[in-house]
């Protein structure tokens, strides 16, 4: 994944709250691999009519907000199921932040593991920021000073675990990282399984 | 004993898997048994395309059930190449990687969070993780259960290992007891509608009190299953009797001395007198009804007397809202009860509601009559099945006119093609009700087995405890 310190790009709000999963991916196109990519069937049954044509009252096809990179959600974003399919589908649309009071835990996981990053906010400041967001507006998401700036003196301090703020400034694989810790782990296991031999037997 | 600190079930099973903890606060958690499907294709392929192997097969197992057909076991019976290749491609891995995987040929296949309990593959104490987000079910026996993304799931497939930042923790305490009628089902979907769909966000609940510690092994998983619709990572129950009973004999329980070893683990785990919890929430289990939901997140589940609500009422413009949005796709007008929406159709089956004591409930009340809309019954497991049949289940369902079918995930997702029409609306006791979750324009009202049953003979939702007395 590519590495993130700092963006300025134009932002994009959306109003619903509780915008689990299964709206920003379908279930029924899981099965596709990565590489036959998912922007274009983000937020699908929103943004298109059963009969493919855009619908033009959903935010994602008004041309004012074409080229936005930062989306400023609802409260508990990504919510519901685990498929990071739907993080695939922010990033292959173009979003590498978004910003909300809160986010479903295994999304939040997800988008640090894809190079975008989560970040929350007081809900108030988030409905403000929503609020305050003309077409073509942009904000900036720093990642180094962990702050998110925007117009009219806008101007948030955020938190994110460090592990998850590394891994998303280097940009890096963390398999790597945990397999340098390969004797550590293999003294673990060693223990971990004289103490419960039965998990580590072949059974039934 | 004497114990320096005071420390949750949570606290036990967190130490027990720490393998390292960084100065920055990260933790590099153990995982005991690593759960996959048939939508995990692309984390097999991750591992692959960076020359990395399985590290420990024999604590990986695996099942077909996202994209398993309900109405055949024929993997040729899946028209569309892209959804066979997700089952062709478990199957592919477990052999290539060494893991135990039970496919549709296998008469112990089914939903993974039913199977791994009834394999006795769960265990209490455990760190038991999978790619997706049920995971928590199988908290029920007093394992720290979460679902996690692909990536995660490489990673874990690579390392047997997953790194984490300590969750908050949550003690919800149900005390009196459930009345007849009411179920596991409709005690999560209260809790979801008192602390919100967000209101278990960053938190691990341990579930306690009089109330669970009366609830069965299998109401548990219920109970479980839903802690990520509070948006809770996980939920558990401590382990007790009724634990080490339902364990016992099962095919990947431990046997002879090995038994005796692991409830000796198993009875250090329940939470310490004492023990801090984050966060308290308390309720009272005689005051619960049975639940429906009416709107596009578990948090809208009202009591069955309940009335449709009125946004016009709600002062949050946000809230007010959404809630439009909510009755407007799913074709409802404020104040109408609960017990006069007309269903078109009922679901009995997922992860949440599969088991047998399900599938018991929902055939007491089906018994001897005939319903007025379509229905299908899916068991949660070949297993499940197989009991349900030597039970004469399959024969009540199937006389009083519901469909009877192969095990898998089906209409709670969808994945396999079993989905409701557009409009259409479904009684389910599976644990979405998103916006398009059973088929776009799909409107799911979520239930217990009981009152979707219910609902099959009626045509329409009706208080399954006067139900009964009719």
């Amino acid at each position: 994944m590519d590495p993130f310190k700092r963006l300025e790009a134009i932002a994009l709000p959306l109003d619903l709250p509780n915008m689990d999963t299964d709206q920003i991916i379908p279930a029924r196109f899981l099965w596709r691999p990565r590489a036959a990519g998912y922007g274009e069937l983000l937020f699908n049954d929103l943004r298109y009519t059963p009969e493919g044509a855009p619908s033009p009252d959903f935010i994602l096809n008004q041309p004012q907000f074409a080229g936005a990179k930062i989306l400023v959600a609802d409260k508990n974003f990504g919510c519901g199921s685990s498929r990071e399919q739907a993080v695939w589908a922010l990033y292959d649309y173009g979003f590498r932040a978004v910003i909300a009071p809160s986010f479903g835990d295994i999304f939040y996981n997800n988008c640090c593991k894809q190079g975008i990053v989560p970040v929350v906010l007081p809900e108030a400041a988030v409905a403000a920021l929503r609020a305050a967001i003309a077409p073509g507006v942009s904000l900036t998401v720093d990642l180094e000073r962990q702050t998110v700036t925007g117009p009219g003196g806008f101007t948030q301090k955020f938190e994110i675990a460090p592990y998850q703020r590394q891994q998303l400034l280097d940009g890096l694989d963390d398999v790597a990282l945990t397999l340098a810790f390969i004797e550590t782990m293999a003294a673990f296991e060693a223990d971990y399984d004289r103490a419960l031999p039965w998990l580590a037997a072949r059974q039934a | 004993m004497t114990t320096a600190q005071p420390l949750s079930l949570f606290e036990k099973i967190w130490r027990r898997h720490t393998i390292l903890e960084r100065e920055d606060g990260a933790v590099l958690l153990h995982v005991g048994r690593h759960l996959v499907h048939d939508g995990t294709a692309a984390a097999f392929r991750s591992l692959a395309d960076r020359g990395l192997t399985l590290r420990r097969p024999e604590k990986t197992f695996g099942t077909a059930d996202h994209y398993a057909p309900t109405t055949s076991r024929d993997l040729a019976s899946i028209s569309d190449p892209g959804r066979r290749a997700m089952i062709e491609s478990l199957a592919v891995s477990a052999e290539t990687l060494g893991f135990t995987a039970f496919g549709l040929e296998d008469h112990r296949q089914g939903i993974i969070h039913v199977i791994g309990p009834e394999q006795g593959i769960t265990q209490p104490g455990l760190v038991i993780v999978c790619g997706d987000s049920h995971t928590a079910t199988h908290g029920a026996l007093g394992a720290l259960a979460f679902g996690i993304g692909s990536s995660e799931v490489a990673h874990v497939l690579a390392t047997q290992a997953l790194w984490q930042t300590k969750t908050r923790s949550m003690r919800i305490t149900v005390t009196g007891a459930l009345t007849p009628g009411v179920t596991a089902k409709d005690l999560i979907l209260a809790i979801i509608a008192k602390i919100g769909a967000a209101g278990g966000t960053g938190h691990v609940i341990e579930y306690a009190g009089p109330a669970i510690a009366a609830l069965s092994i299998e109401a548990r998983l219920t109970l479980c299953n839903m802690s990520i619709e509070a948006g809770a990572r996980a939920g558990m129950v401590a382990p007790d009797e009724k634990t080490y009973a339902y364990l016992k004999g099962r095919p990947y329980a431990p046997t002879g001395d090995a038994w005796e070893q692991a409830v000796a683990y198993w009875r250090s785990l329940p939470s310490d007198e004492g023990a801090v919890f984050d966060t308290e929430v308390a309720l009272d289990g005689a005051k619960i009804e049975p639940m429906v939901t009416w709107g596009l997140s578990p948090e809208t589940a009202l009591p069955v007397s309940g009335r449709i609500p009125d946004p016009m009422a709600e002062p949050d413009e946000d809230r007010r809202a959404a809630m439009l949005h909510a009755l407007e796709y799913m074709g409802l007008t404020p104040g109408t009860a609960i017990t006069n929406i007309a269903v078109d159709r009922v679901f009995i089956g997922s992860c949440t509601n599969s088991r047998i004591e399900d599938l018991r409930e929902a055939a007491s009340v089906v018994a001897g009559s005939r319903i007025k809309i379509p229905a299908i019954v899916v068991p949660g497991s070949g297993l499940v099945k197989a009991q349900a049949e030597a039970e004469g289940l399959d024969r009540i369902f199937l006389t009083a006119g519901m469909e009877w079918r192969h095990s898998g995930c089906s209409m709670c997702v969808g994945m396999n093609g079993d989905i409701a029409a557009p409009r259409e609306r479904c009684a389910s006791t599976s644990n979405r009700n998103f916006a398009g979750r059973q088929g776009r324009l799909a409107r799911t009202h979520l239930v217990s087995p009981a009152m979707a049953a219910a609902a099959a003979l009626a045509g329409h939702f009706v208080d399954v405890r006067v139900a009964k007395d009719n």
